[in-house]
């Protein structure tokens, strides 16, 4: 909510920047209004750069030992056509004086040259994996860490296939570029350097062109990158559109079986994968139509030298070893220029890639950590309940609307609080501020007097905890997901939570009991019984303030009686919004709120307003009826 | 979740990559074609020393000028030549390239979608994703790269083999020497370099696995601030695939190495003894020369066979988990399907139901169900249900949480594959229906409902053919009390799913209700349809429901009393059996676990307040769910059934 980039552009000028052809295919099927819900986020300007560099900041010396590794390894291998020349030009006449040393000097130097450049070979390898894997180690972290620590709110609106992308399809195009790219690009550039200076130093005429030839190839590169850029960024969006229909299928594909969705969807995956097919084949086209140039240039090179050198040894003005060494040198300088395209490509794509995850990462979460932490005050008495006071508080979407108007509301410590009303009038806004999934845009909420945006998480959550409708089982054991609401907890508390709630029975029924992998049996686990276990982390976590934002609707009555019969015992004490269309709730409430329209509309105790001629008045004689 | 793949018996990488053979085989010419072009193109290469030597030895030996041009002449032309096949080669194949990587990818998409439900329950999400994304992509290198070059490669060190071993034998054979070794080495190699790459990818899968559900779970995550402890395990997956890819690392260092040492010690050799010859005049000088710049020239190809391997290597996994999910049986439409024995002798125990409808409605006979991946001793889901619903009628399925009801309606639309017994929808086998029919038939609502990416008005339409119009969708949006969609931003345009605007739990099961009644469908199954509304919009639901509900035959999981006043009959389902079938006053009179599910409290309406936990146990349901177990409660109900 509020605003999603503090350093960054503006979000509606954000949006018109991000919006070249890439993004707005993404944007196309999307409202145009919401900069969230686009594939590349708007982020400022150099901060691809800036990314990289952070990541490779720390990997200093790995990265200088991989480079030394490297300028010993290719100095060792670029030796031999010295040796050759050498061999040529001395070890011939003198073996024809009978004399060997220099023979064995050659067989001795380019024995040693071999052995040297394998064992460099291997070390660069091994260093430079440990520097690329530590790089995408830490940018895994980080798109991890930043997307769970981003608002519910943006992801509400990212959505997860983009998210799946940028931390997959992303990251292994930045894997690639350091596996394989940065390792041709240095020693691409390397081996330019030393065969350039070998030549010059053989010969400065033969050196003199293939120095020249560089330009030509400077230019094709330079054209290269700029036309492969804008063919990787499309590929990338592309890529991201078909992972976001893959996984809204494979996690519907209930539904789109009931409703014969199978063919609809392969049309529409279709048309997604189509447009990767097409922009992947424009990038491999791109790709090819370098090669011919690059190497046109090099072979003309070649040719040039060859001619140049043969005219100077047919004057006698060079020695034919010289020529010898020159012409192996040559087939080595050009032969890394496909492998230079292999580096463009893996640059590109990687670049494009991590334009996309600089821009997650530049989000800025609308709920941020406290930057300087308060603790809450001590407990008086031994109830576990504080108190919440909702100061002045106002809240409506950045786009406009405003969902709640300004108001107050105080929720004594131990109270337990139902909230009533229709759907959208604003009962889970409440809730959301409560539990700090949004700030609000005016006023204050306060835990015993401290604004909630001044506690940090662990704090937070000691404080307060939400149970929602959608009882969502991580992959693991149920005791597992249990655990979630206290990590340390034993396996006795963890058992006397589900005891409690009533979700011990039918947990024992599980072919492992509460080792059952949830995953798979997962769409075994009935909704019913998943808002069991979800509650049963909510026990566990054993919270100052408890929200429960229809956390019964999938219950049976018998179910729903247990757990309420459980949070009699549990509640008391504690500080309790309960949220329900159930009426059945509000038998254990002491305070109704009736919300319309993001008003309070009705307050009181429930059977002061069941006596009277309100709004809950009706919807409880409503809900008497509906018993039957 | 990688071991136990890795424990079934791999089959040899090229065995796997065949089974690509079918994507290849439309674009067979193409990619033949541009094998043969990078062939020519790279022996032209080899021509290269050639014609050096030839200008060493002639031209320049004797100071020919014009031979010197013309040599040279002949260098520029050959390099055109090169370049122009190779650029031409890479044409020939990016599109070809680019559309196997599509349609595989469709493929599986395609098959995914029609692999049984259960096969999903199994597979987390994540891993199938990753399978079709890097994967494919690995494969595509593969087949643009790895696949040709190792035959081009080889060919050409043949070739150069042969060129080298014309000019100088004895020099050759020193040269060829080391291959032995090397090819012993890459095959040690490539066996090891296997089973580390499988690990990774699979790391890779479970690590996609646990993004998709950070995502998914984030309000969980949020609601307990545990993004710490998430990250934590996030981070030790991590540090397990940083590790096998460090073991990788090694691996192909080692391999490099020695494919870049040995040769060039032989190369090292050769130079020795091709400077002895020179010597003593055995050997020409232009020889020597061509004969070390072909050495050369063959360094590459010979180089590159070591990370080829890696990356075939890497292919032949990618390929066996592509075609892991593809192995699946997808689900077929049969005519005859073997029906289990039980059929037969299943009776009809419905209660109360005249021989004259016996025919029509929805009918389950002996119906059992099991998880086909449930072990031999686990207890079955459904035992032997027999239940008929009447054409016209709404029957409620009524039960403790975990008790089958949810099973049972997914057998309906064959979601899920009755284990044995009969279901017949107007006395027509659903088995013997083609499933597409049945599904037109029957049109369901889940307990979870689903949008998809798409408008307001697509996802409600999605439940007819396509010869629906306005006014049925208005209808629909009408009956389920869906009517905010009109105020949306742009009415039933509006975009919703996952990737347009969110919902409301309630919102999004009254568009998920009136999905399910827009077709007018001869049998509905609802799921526990109104769990997420408030009592109002569920009166009014409730009110234009009855009216659908009329004119169908409906089976409907119910939680609530005012949800069963919707049915004209309940079923009482206890452990996987029909303990009871009735009316609603009936059934709350009678039976003593039904009267518990409706109202929550014991039989004769004593609360239990003093020990919270004995009140949370309901008579029969105290005994642990297991088949057979069934108490005297249970058998009392079954009594009352027939």
């Amino acid at each position: 909510m509020s605003t999603p980039t503090t350093t960054g552009p503006t979000p509606g000028g954000g949006s018109e920047a991000a919006a070249e052809d890439a993004a707005a295919l993404a944007a196309a099927a999307a409202p145009a209004d919401d900069p969230f819900d686009r594939d590349a986020l708007p982020s400022p300007p150099g901060a691809t750069r800036t990314l990289l560099r952070s990541l490779l900041g720390p990997e200093r010396r790995g990265v200088t030992l991989t480079v030394v590794m490297l300028l010993l390894q290719q100095a060792a291998a670029q030796t031999g056509p010295l040796l050759v020349a050498y061999a040529i030009d001395r070890a011939v006449p003198d073996l024809r004086h009978g004399e060997h040393g220099a023979l064995i000097a050659v067989g001795a130097g380019y024995g040693l040259c071999a052995l040297l450049s394998g064992w460099f070979q291997q070390s660069f390898i091994k260093s430079s994996t440990r520097v690329s894997q530590a790089v995408l180690f830490d940018l895994r972290g980080r798109i991890f860490r930043h997307a769970q620590a981003l608002s519910v709110d943006f992801h509400e609106r990212y959505t997860s296939g983009r998210l799946i992308s940028r931390s997959t399809t992303d990251v292994e195009s930045l894997r690639e570029l350091l596996d394989e790219g940065l390792q041709e690009l240095v020693s691409v550039v390397v081996s330019f350097v030393y065969i350039s200076c070998m030549l010059l130093y053989l010969d400065f005429g033969i050196g003199g062109v293939a120095v020249a030839s560089f330009v030509p190839l400077y230019l094709l590169v330079r054209l290269y990158q700029r036309r492969a850029e804008r063919v990787f960024g499309r590929r990338s969006t592309a890529i991201a559109a078909v992972i976001v229909k893959f996984a809204e299928t494979l996690n519907g594909i209930r539904p789109v079986r009931a409703f014969r969705r199978e063919s609809v969807n392969d049309a529409e995956l279709g048309v997604l994968n189509g447009r990767h097919e097409r922009s992947n084949g424009d990038a491999l086209i791109e790709m090819a139509r370098y090669v011919v140039g690059s190497r046109f240039v090099a072979n003309t090179a070649v040719a040039g030298m060859v001619l140049w050198g043969a005219y100077r040894v047919a004057d006698g003005t060079l020695e034919l070893g010289v020529l010898a060494a020159a012409v192996l040198y040559l087939r080595r300088l050009y032969d890394p220029i496909d492998r230079l395209g292999m580096f463009l490509n893996a640059y590109q794509s990687a670049s494009a890639s991590l334009e996309k995850i600089a821009g997650l990462l530049a989000q800025v979460p609308s709920v941020p950590e406290a930057e300087r932490p308060r603790a809450l005050p001590v407990r008086d008495g031994a109830l576990p309940g504080r108190e919440v006071v909702f100061e002045g508080v106002g809240f409506g979407y950045r786009t406009g609307g405003e969902v709640l108007p300004r108001f107050t509301l105080t929720l004594p410590a131990g109270q337990t609080v139902a909230v009533v009303g229709s759907t959208g009038a604003g009962k889970s806004t409440l809730a959301k501020l409560l539990a700090r999934f949004y700030d609000p845009t005016a006023g204050r909420v306060l835990l015993d007097g401290v604004d909630l945006r001044d506690l940090d998480t662990p704090e937070l959550r000691r404080g307060v905890v939400m149970v929602t409708q959608e009882a969502f089982l991580f992959s693991g054991t149920v005791a597992e997901n249990i655990a979630i609401g206290r990590p340390d907890a034993t396996r006795e508390q963890i058992e006397r939570a589900a005891k409690e709630i009533g979700a011990h029975n039918f947990i024992e029924g599980l072919p492992d009991g509460y080792d059952t992998d949830v995953r798979k049996r997962g769409g075994r686990i009935s909704a019913g019984q998943r808002q069991l276990v979800a509650f049963a982390r909510a026990l566990l976590a054993d919270p100052a303030v408890l929200i429960l934002d229809e956390a019964t609707s999938s219950l049976d009555v018998p179910g729903e009686r247990a757990v309420q019969r459980a949070m009699d015992t549990v509640l008391r004490g504690r500080t309790a919004v309960v949220i329900a269309h159930r009426l059945s709730t509000v038998e254990i409430a002491d305070r109704v709120l009736v919300m319309e329209h993001g008003r309070i509309v009705e307050d009181g105790a429930p059977a002061e307003l069941i006596a009277g001629t309100g709004r809950f008045a009706d919807l409880h004689r409503a809900w008497r009826d509906s018993l039957a | 979740m990688s071991e136990n793949r890795e424990a079934t018996g791999r089959p040899p990488a090229v065995r796997t990559l065949l089974r690509l053979w079918p994507y290849l085989r439309p674009v067979r010419l193409r990619m033949s074609l541009a094998a043969v072009i990078a062939i020519v193109a790279s022996c032209l290469g080899l021509v290269f020393p050639l014609v050096l030597k030839w200008m060493v030895d002639g031209p320049i030996a004797h100071r020919d000028t014009g031979g010197v041009w013309r040599g040279a002449l002949i260098l520029l032309l050959l390099g055109a030549a090169e370049a122009g096949l190779f650029g031409l080669r890479r044409w020939l194949v990016a599109r070809p390239l680019a559309g196997i990587e599509a349609s595989m990818r469709a493929d599986l998409y395609r098959h995914l979608q029609r692999l049984p439900v259960a096969f999903h329950d199994r597979w987390p999400s994540g891993q199938l994703l990753s399978r079709g994304t890097t994967d494919l992509m690995l494969l595509r290198q593969f087949l643009s790269f790895p696949l040709m070059f190792l035959l081009v490669n080889g060919v050409t060190i043949v070739t150069g083999c042969v060129i080298l071993l014309l000019q100088d034998w004895a020099l050759g054979l020193l040269l060829l020497a080391p291959a032995v070794p090397l090819v012993i080495l890459c095959s040690v190699f490539e066996s090891r370099y296997a089973l580390v790459a499988r690990r990774a990818q699979d790391q890779v899968g479970d690590l996609t696995t646990v993004v998709e559900e950070g995502v998914l779970g984030i309000r969980i995550v949020k609601g307990f601030g545990r993004h710490r402890s998430q990250t934590q395990a996030f981070r030790a997956l991590a540090a397990k695939l940083r590790g096998t890819e460090l073991e990788k690392g090694r691996l192909l260092a080692g391999i490099w190495s020695l494919i870049t040492t040995i040769p060039e010690l032989a190369i090292g050799a050769a130079l020795v003894f091709g400077t002895l010859r020179v010597a003593d005049g055995g050997l020409s000088a232009g020889t020597l020369v061509a004969f070390l710049s072909t050495a050369l020239a063959l360094r590459w190809p010979v180089e590159s066979i070591g990370f080829m391997l890696a990356m075939s290597q890497e292919a032949a996994t990618a390929a066996e988990r592509f075609f892991e999910p593809m192995d699946a049986r997808e689900e077929t439409d049969t005519t005859e399907e073997d029906t289990a024995e039980e059929t037969n002798t299943a009776e009809p125990a419905a209660a109360g139901c005249a021989a004259a409808s016996a025919e029509g409605g929805l009918r389950f006979e002996g119906v059992s169900f099991r998880y086909p991946d449930a072990g031999p001793d686990a207890p079955a889901v459904l035992s032997r249900i027999d239940l008929h619903v009447a054409p016209g009628e709404t029957m409620a399925l009524v039960g403790a949480t975990g008790s089958g009801k949810t099973t049972l309606t997914a057998l309906v639309p064959r979601l899920h594959e009755a284990t044995s017994g009969r279901i017949t929808l107007d006395g027509e086998d659903i088995t013997l229906m083609p499933r597409a029919r049945l599904r037109e038939l029957v049109s369901v609502a889940f307990e979870e409902p689903t949008l998809f990416s798409a408008s307001a008005g697509e996802n409600v339409l999605m439940g007819v053919g396509g010869e629906a119009g306005d006014g049925d969708l208005d209808r629909a949006l009408d009956v389920a009390q869906a009517g905010f969609v009109r105020e949306l931003p742009r009415s039933t345009d509006t975009q919703v799913g996952e990737q347009g605007l969110s919902l409301s739990g309630g919102q999004r099961q009254r568009l998920a209700l009136a999905r399910a009644v827009v077709g007018r469908p001869r049998f509905l199954v609802l799921d526990d349809p109104l769990s997420a509304l408030d009592v109002h919009t569920e009166a009014l639901v409730e009110a234009a429901l009855r009216r659908v509900l009329r004119e169908t035959t409906a089976l409907v999981v119910a939680h609530r009393p005012s949800t069963v006043l919707l049915a004209d009959r309940v079923a009482l389902i206890s452990h996987g059996r029909v303990a009871a079938v009735g009316t609603h006053q009936q059934l709350l009179r009678e039976n003593a676990e039904y009267a518990w599910l409706m109202s929550g409290e014991e039989h004769g309406g004593q609360a239990a307040t003093v020990e919270p936990l004995a009140a949370a146990q309901p008579p029969a349901a105290a005994e642990p769910a297991r088949a057979g177990v069934g108490g005297g409660q249970q058998q009392r109900a079954e009594e009352e059934a027939r």
